[in-house]
């Protein structure tokens, strides 16, 4: 059993490797089936995620054609040439055509996806459409806030050397407008089918922001301030999750985001404005 | 078995691919190698000491970025130049100057101007870095420390890096020297004394690179 | 100084009557030293696969409360720097590349044997340093293996916060200086001291895959010194190279401190996607080889293979910042990295694709080593499929630190890159200690390794379309999640199987060594120089002659030749007779 025998018959052990490897093709392909029906990407609520979902899905085409096509080779290349008797392998090791074709078909591949994928990017990091919303997110360890402007839209000054427990933000007391400015405990409202643009930062490690119904997911990086922007365009309620390790906390670290129409959310801002 | 192969019957094409004989995959006749070979060493040491300083310098590429990243920003306050800074980089290039002297004596069969030489320069590297730690204490002097604030904090990082570094050489040097010491270096055959120099140099124009990195650039 | 650690090396040669401090201790002998590195990675492995037992233990059934919150997240750290550090980087290089670099080139030692024997003897405090921190007080890091700033770098806000993260540091500063000096040693091996006619193309994959892991090495490992350096003084000394102005810590505003926290990421990962490339370079070249020698076929395109391990490890120097997708750095580096990304999936390809048509038309031996390298395509191909939507910056914003990418990190470099390892050990076993290794167990072993992998990691991708973030104590707070447990579970015992079947491993490993049936010369019918000198080799590996080399190492099955492989050292044409006469 220890050395390679001079007349092995390996045919069968090649059909079972064969069948294994078969197997894992039709067992990932299933429960790729399967987990779309169950354990899929979570109700979509905004409009950039329709984008995002559609190269996810070439993608989730191209990758299991791939996944499909190699397995199937490698299956029937094992159950096929085992060693027996006395023939020997075919001694062939190069062939330029065969490698040009599959280096110049995955690049095709690949380059295509690629340019899909720039222009998204580029629209996501776009400035904000001019009558978005805007908030402020602070996270800290473990939990959102969240500031919004005044009736007329103004912020009110902030700097970071105010920052105290009690006033995360940094707001200027001597600013008038920030008596104005709502600031809410894990409570992001957003108006149905406007534009958001949420100014993002963190004050003592890093957290992420992340609305997986909405497909944003932004780091909150202390020391520096990240605008991203969105359209929601469900009404309901969501939740933001943190996605970057931010402590023994970070499990908990969870904030409830409600999409309502404009005047239900005037209504709620009004309702939280200091007496 | 080499004579079975000759059996063969002549191929209607030549044989192609890397596994054939004589296609630019190295004759069978390639020069001689191995730890028997005394041709192969001097290779052997100056790849080794270039694969050494290819590493130093990505370690302080990776400084460099991280000073220039850092200095745009705001909150940048710069340290005052330590005087003896000047003295010491004298002191540095001078020391590579002794080690070049050395070397030569030594290809001109003067083993003890070389040894001779050799001592200058170790002796001028202990002084470079006394001459460091000295302007650690000037600044020191001054209230400025590791944690004072940006530019002193890559002060005290880069100037320490590069000491730790220049302590290597010197242990280097001191190994060569001994060997000096019991002739073992000829005009023909100094790798040792040789990647050691190399390595000297090299320390000098990085002090030289972080001096100006530091203060000027 | 070369020339004189080279004539020590010959004269520890001729020593042989070293004491056994001097043979099995301080060993100055690339081999002892490689099989010093084999047994001390090998038990490191199994720290980290317990750990990762300890999280699926409570991953499965977060509500029993085995850890605390705290305990998980150490548990998870620790198990991605013993597993990636101590484990992988160090088992590829430290033992195969100790053992199998001289002897696949024909020398009889490494260029520089003292430096190679202080390389393991530089990895020994960091192992000890990384298996003290467990004994911290507050225990060991606990902020990721990426232990990003400013969680890790400022003491009061991370988990493990008095000892452990520091003394991680320090452990890792004690790898990579040893890894350095070893791939020192790897490189003027390679480049020096190769047999004669073994020239750079000639040389068999394994060696290529070491060789440019070396270069790898050398390159970005010093690039995470620097940054270990400033974790250090960050955390002790109150400099603050990566925390940022005005943090708040412990209710208290922080005014003194100004620096950067995506620095730290900057350099980290400019270290890191090199380093995944460290992990998967030298497997490729294993199972390039392993697979060639059981197809009794040469390896398909030699040429396209090596030139694709140069192009992936140029490519793996450009590439870092697609682990920084969403961290807030510029959108056009973004757009940048992610085209870099893209292409460097086209040589992984290109690799794939070689594998499967040497199998095409070949004589293959279902030995266990050559079950682990086909295992090791099929996980690569998984693996590497999953990249390409992380590759997609856009699809990358909601999958980024979901379970995605970690089933797709541990397919392509932790399942692929074990799965090389066990290939390598029941290849080389006999030629490491001159037994045989029991193939039955070993086929058992492949099997439930094989089937326990993928149904361990599978399963991850679903957990990440549904949005669970990596390092989550638990999903209970979300309730987006609330069809994830049984996923968990799933997934927690599909790894406890896998963790059994290691124990046939381990039994293997030392059963064969006691009771294996003694190894021939070339148990395999190899064609590389190694398997021409005696197994175990003896001390200085060849006899009073070292091998010369007439012929690449991918002979297999040549019409019209006795057997159906040709070694190295075979000469292709006798003198006299004319070349090129092997027919086709």
């Amino acid at each position: 059993m220890s050395a390679l025998e001079r007349r092995p018959d390996e045919r069968r052990a090649g059909t079972w490797m064969g069948v294994l490897i078969l197997f894992i093709l039709a067992a990932g392909f299933v429960s790729f089936v399967v987990a779309a029906r169950i354990w899929w990407l979570p109700p979509l609520a905004s409009r950039q995620g329709v984008i995002t979902d559609q190269i996810f899905n070439a993608i989730l085409i191209a990758t299991a054609i791939a996944f499909v096509a190699v397995h199937a080779f490698l299956g029937i290349a094992l159950i096929r040439y085992g060693a027996h008797g006395e023939r020997r392998a075919a001694h062939w090791h190069e062939h330029l055509g065969a490698e040009l074709t599959w280096t110049l078909v995955p690049a095709f591949g690949l380059v295509v996806l690629a340019i899909l994928s720039e222009v998204v990017w580029a629209h996501v990091y776009s400035a904000p459409p001019r009558n978005a919303q805007v908030v402020e997110v602070v996270a800290r360890q473990f939990d959102w806030h969240v500031r919004y402007p005044a009736p007329d839209g103004r912020f009110g000054r902030t700097d970071p050397k105010f920052r105290s427990t009690s006033n995360l933000f940094g707001e200027d007391p001597s600013d008038p407008v920030n008596k104005q400015n709502v600031v809410t405990t894990n409570d992001l409202h957003l108006v149905v089918n406007r534009p958001v643009a949420v100014r993002i930062t963190a004050v003592d490690v890093i957290h992420s922001f992340f609305l997986p119904n909405f497909r944003v997911k932004q780091d909150a990086v202390p020391g520096r301030t990240v605008t991203i922007w969105f359209t929601p365009d469900r009404t309901g309620t969501y939740q933001i999750a943190c996605a970057q390790l931010c402590g023994a906390g970070h499990y908990t670290m969870r904030g409830n985001v409600t999409v309502e129409s404009q005047a239900a959310f005037d209504a709620w801002l009004r309702s939280q404005q200091k007496p | 078995m080499p004579t079975e192969l000759l059996k063969e019957k002549p191929a209607a094409r030549p044989r192609r691919g890397p596994g054939a004989p004589g296609r630019g995959y190295g004759g069978d006749g390639a020069r001689p190698r191995g730890p028997e070979s005394p041709v192969v060493a001097p290779l052997t040491a100056f790849i080794a000491v270039g694969a050494v300083l290819a590493a130093v310098a990505m370690l302080f590429v990776a400084f460099t970025t991280a000073y220039l990243a850092r200095r745009q920003e705001a909150g940048w306050t710069p340290i005052a130049l330590p005087a003896v800074l000047w003295l010491n980089t004298a002191v540095l290039l001078a020391s590579s100057g002794t080690f070049e002297w050395a070397r030569a004596r030594l290809v001109r069969a003067d083993p003890a101007g070389a040894r001779h030489g050799l001592g200058w320069t170790a002796g001028l590297g202990a002084a470079f870095v006394i001459g460091q730690l000295a302007a650690w204490r000037q600044l020191a002097a001054q209230g400025v420390y590791l944690a004072s604030n940006p530019h002193s904090s890559f002060f005290y990082l880069l100037t320490g890096a590069h000491g730790l570094h220049l302590l290597g050489g010197l242990v280097a040097l001191a190994v060569v020297i001994v060997r000096a010491h019991r002739n073992r270096y000829t005009p023909a055959a100094h790798t040792g004394l040789a990647v050691c120099a190399l390595y000297w140099h090299f320390m000098d124009a990085l002090w030289l690179y972080l001096f100006a990195l530091l203060f000027w650039l | 100084m070369g020339a004189v650690a080279v004539r020590e090396a010959a004269a520890a040669h001729e020593a042989h009557d070293e004491s056994f401090i001097r043979h099995y201790i301080f060993s100055l002998d690339h081999k002892t030293i490689g099989k010093q590195y084999f047994w001390t990675t090998m038990f490191m492995g199994l720290v980290g696969g317990s750990l990762a037992m300890l999280m699926r233990r409570h991953l499965g059934w977060p509500e029993q409360g085995v850890l605390d919150p705290a305990q998980y997240l150490q548990a998870a750290t620790m198990h991605g720097t013993v597993m990636i550090f101590f484990f992988l980087t160090v088992i590829l290089t430290g033992a195969f590349g100790n053992f199998l670099i001289p002897l696949m080139i024909g020398a009889r030692d490494m260029a520089y044997p003292f430096l190679n024997m202080m390389s393991f003897w530089t990895l020994v405090p960091g192992v000890l340093t990384i298996l003290a921190s467990f004994f911290a007080p507050d225990g060991p890091a606990g902020n990721g293996w990426t232990s990003y700033a400013p969680l890790a770098a400022v003491a009061k806000l991370s988990t493990g916060a008095q000892w452990g993260q520091t003394l991680w540091a320090i452990a890792i500063l004690f790898v990579l200086i040893s890894s350095l000096f070893g791939g020192l040693n790897f490189l003027t091996t390679i480049i020096n001291m190769r047999a004669r006619g073994l020239s750079m193309g000639r040389l068999p994959l394994t060696i290529w895959g070491i060789f440019i892991t070396a270069i790898l090495a050398l390159l970005s490992f010093p690039v995470l010194m620097a940054a270990l350096g400033m974790l250090i003084l960050d955390r002790t000394a109150g400099t603050s190279f990566f925390v940022p102005p005005g943090l708040l810590v412990g209710g208290q505003l922080v005014r003194d401190r100004s620096g950067d926290a995506l620095l730290w990421q900057h350099l980290f990962w400019f270290f890191g996607h090199p380093e995944v490339y460290i992990l998967i370079l030298t497997p490729m070249g294993i199972v390039s080889d392993v697979i060639s020698t059981f197809a009794r076929k040469p390896i398909f395109g030699y040429k396209a293979m090596v030139l694709s391990l140069a192009a992936i490890g140029f490519l793996s120097f450009l590439v870092w910042g697609h682990h920084m997708f969403v961290s807030g750095m510029h959108p056009l580096l973004g757009g940048a990295f992610m085209a870099a990304t893209m292409i460097i999936a086209i040589p992984s390809a290109i690799k794939t694709f070689n594998w499967c048509t040497t199998l095409w038309q070949a004589r293959i031996h279902f030995t266990t080593a050559m079950l682990f390298a086909i295992g090791f395509v099929s996980l690569f191909v998984t693996g590497g499929l999953s990249g390409i939507f992380l590759a997609s910056a856009p699809v990358d914003i909601y999958l980024h630190d979901t379970y995605f990418v970690i089933a797709h990190f541990h397919f392509v470099m932790a399942s692929a890159a074990l799965f090389s390892i066990f290939a390598g050990t029941y290849y080389w076993f006999p030629k490491m200690f001159g037994r045989m290794m029991n193939e039955t167990l070993g086929k058992i072993h492949f099997v439930a390794t094989f089937l326990g992998i993928y149904a361990t990691f599978f399963p991850m991708h679903f957990l990440g379309t549904m949005g669970n973030s990596r390092r989550l104590y638990s999903e209970s707070f979300y309730p987006f999640l609330a069809k994830a447990p049984p996923i968990d579970v799933f997934i927690s015992i599909s790894a406890f199987v896998l963790g059994a079947a290691q124990i046939v491993f381990i039994v293997n490993v030392f059963y064969s060594l006691v009771r294996g049936p003694r190894a021939e010369r070339n148990p395999w019918h190899a064609n590389t120089l190694e398997w021409q000198a005696d197994s175990p080799p003896p001390h200085g590996n060849w006899g009073p002659e070292e091998p010369v080399v007439y012929r690449w190492p991918y002979d297999y099955s040549v019409p019209g030749a006795a057997e159906d492989y040709i070694p190295q050292t075979m000469p292709a044409v006798p003198a006299g007779a004319p070349a090129g006469g092997e027919g086709e």
